[in-house]
């Protein structure tokens, strides 16, 4: 395996048609990677109100806390609930495929890297798929 | 096979750093998305509970490590992928302070949560 290919630049997103499995794979990486760095800006803002629910023990005992209200609040949303199951494709997507990378760094499996990138897709599918009962208990449209 | 495929060249720590970061994250978020969603359901989550968890200390001192890890490998993707689209120079710079920047407030923040949440302070 000495040659080596040259295939354009992959930032020029235009060209997407000739895009090789490869390249799909970087692109879906560094989408989800945006994705879970914005969400975890979130998560923490979210998870500041219980600096107003702590010391206040009268409310977290009756679950009556902003923190509890705030999390059963937005867990009672049919859309939250929707952003949930898109939220772990792209964590499971983002673990699959670096698991990948981290094996073609250390320039295992390189042959297959294209079928890998293939399994990443089916496996978070399925493990999505198979999620999505989870994620939608107790919540109506 | 004479070429050396690694990647792992001397010199990169950056980029040595948001491998170590994913290989740890790996196992992390896997387990930190099972125990919030499977084990314990997200619309189940109260104050009590979550403190409950807090109050381990192990688990606290794994929540902060999580959080200290893909804060960096977060803030350290998106830097990178910048680059890769060409930026240099003096915005480079100045986007290199402001992630840097941001990524040190969401530790700061989320470990001040945390132990609020764990009763430490």
């Amino acid at each position: 395996m000495s040659q080596s290919y040259n295939r354009g630049l992959v930032e020029d997103f235009g060209r997407w048609k000739e895009f090789s499995a490869g390249m799909w794979a970087w692109i879906f990486h560094k989408f989800t990677g945006w994705i879970l760095i914005g969400y975890l800006f979130t998560h923490i803002s979210v998870l500041s109100t219980s600096l107003g629910a702590a010391g206040n023990e009268a409310a977290i005992m009756n679950e009556a806390d902003i923190y509890t209200t705030t999390l059963q609040g937005l867990e009672s949303l049919f859309l939250i609930r929707l952003l949930e199951i898109g939220l772990l494709a792209v964590a499971v997507f983002h673990i699959l495929n670096g698991l990948r990378l981290l094996m073609v760094d250390l320039g295992v499996g390189l042959e297959a890297q294209d079928k890998s990138f293939y399994a990443s897709l089916v496996l978070t599918g399925a493990i999505t798929v198979a999620s999505v009962p989870t994620f939608l208990t107790g919540v109506g449209l | 096979m004479a070429e050396r495929y690694s990647s792992f060249t001397p010199g990169g720590t950056g980029w040595f750093f948001q491998r170590v970061t994913a290989a740890f994250l790996v196992v992390v978020l896997a387990f930190h998305f099972f125990l919030l969603h499977f084990v314990n359901h997200a619309y189940e989550v109260t104050f009590l509970g979550t403190q409950a968890r807090m109050e381990n200390i192990g688990y606290l001192l794994t929540m902060v490590l999580f959080l200290v890890t893909a804060a960096f490998h977060g803030v350290n993707g998106v830097y990178n992928a910048l680059v890769n689209q060409g930026l240099k120079g003096t915005q480079k710079k100045v986007i290199l302070a402001v992630l840097t920047l941001a990524g040190v407030a969401l530790v700061a923040q989320g470990t001040y949560v945390a132990l609020v949440m764990g009763g430490m302070i």
